[in-house]
């Protein structure tokens, strides 16, 4: 399979937002597709080999987690995004999909808290366990004034 | 589903909310000084002989022999954090050889006077940093080394950087550039020597030193 066809593939569903350019894929799909829409690229697409999750702040539109997954044969890579919408932070884990999620899922809990339900592990990975707030949010303030060392 | 605890609830904080931010740097400027110097018993004994009818004869003397001593073995403990630590080791290594200074750069704090700083002092390290400290016998010392255990550097005004070590431990040279040329690393030292060498037996730290360079 090559990128027009994975192209093809991804425009018969109605609901995905396709863009990009050449081998690089850009789909966007609603919230409630997004693991259906991580299934399709590893079992369908051969977009086997994942390669980072992370999240965007949009400010008041919510925010966006995305996905990059590349076909190491083809070769071509896709792109997965998905807003959550205004106010939501919950969204569905891929940890069962690709294995190397879960790390990076933590890790979008950790400084986007955004809840992945379904993740078998959901602690903070890289701050405190009792650090307040989420920093990379665009609403944290930067010298937020914690004790003991702030 | 459920999230495993600990994972505090509390919103994050927000800019506007944030009423003073001279309020905690104030607060945290307030360290108490906790005589980290000498024993009490030590201390007391030496003040002891001072106050004695020609006691100085005896304390003044002693005093500038064990500051002699101790500035001629000042051990830093290896204690590298960041990318000045690989200008730290440098000053340590034979081109520039502080050894010649009588400074043996040692592996366990247990053994060790100096503690240089030497890099970017996250909040996560913070504690593990003044264990190490904890862990020194007295009297012990510290050089901040290069801009981000100063104050930040230019991580300052990030999330996770603690905003200079001095506000962990006690510092009593500061070593500034990002990072601090081996150069700068042996002023600093020599610094530290001279502040040494003015040491009193009272257990305080001595005035910094208005010898710069």
């Amino acid at each position: 399979m090559d990128a027009a066809q994975a192209r093809a593939r991804l425009a018969e569903n109605p609901d995905a937002v396709i863009s990009g350019e050449g081998a690089a894929i850009v789909v966007t799909v609603p919230a409630s597709q997004w693991t259906m829409l991580a299934e399709f690229a590893k079992d369908s697409l051969g977009c086997t080999f994942f390669s980072f999750l992370s999240a965007v702040d949009w400010k008041e539109e919510g925010l966006e987690v995305v996905v990059w997954a590349d076909n190491i044969d083809a070769p071509f890579s896709l792109l997965m995004k998905t807003r959550l919408g205004a106010g939501v932070t919950t969204c569905a884990s891929l940890s069962r999909i690709f294995r190397g999620a879960a790390w990076m899922e933590r890790e979008a809990f950790d400084m986007f808290g955004i809840v992945f339900e379904g993740h078998p592990d959901l602690r903070r990975i890289l701050l405190d366990d009792d650090w307040v707030g989420h920093p990379l949010l665009k609403s944290y303030a930067v010298d937020t004034p914690y004790p003991p060392y702030r | 589903m459920e999230i495993k605890r600990p994972v505090p609830v509390v919103p994050a904080p927000v800019w506007k909310d944030v009423k003073d931010l001279q309020e905690w740097q104030e607060h945290h400027k307030s360290r108490p000084e906790t005589g980290d110097k000498h024993s009490a018993l030590f201390e007391s004994l030496t003040d002891g002989i001072h106050r004695f009818p020609g006691g100085f004869v005896v304390t003044t003397p002693a005093d500038a022999f064990l500051n002699w001593a101790r500035k001629s073995s000042v051990w830093p403990v290896s204690f590298g954090l960041a990318c000045c630590a690989i200008e730290m080791m440098a000053t340590f290594a034979s081109r520039f050889d502080v050894e010649r200074l009588g400074m043996v750069p040692w592996a366990s704090p247990r053994h060790s006077d100096l503690m240089i700083v030497s890099g970017t002092v996250t909040i996560k390290m913070a504690p593990m940093l003044l264990r190490i400290y904890d862990q020194m016998p007295d009297p012990k010392w510290a050089v901040s080394m290069g801009s981000c255990a100063n104050s930040g550097g230019p991580f300052r005004h990030g999330y996770h950087v603690v905003k200079g070590v001095d506000r962990v431990i006690p510092v009593d040279v500061y070593v500034p550039g990002c990072p601090p040329p081996p150069e700068s690393l042996l002023n600093g030292l020599l610094l530290l020597q001279d502040q040494i060498s003015h040491f009193r037996r009272t257990g305080q730290r001595a005035a910094p030193s208005p010898k710069v360079d």
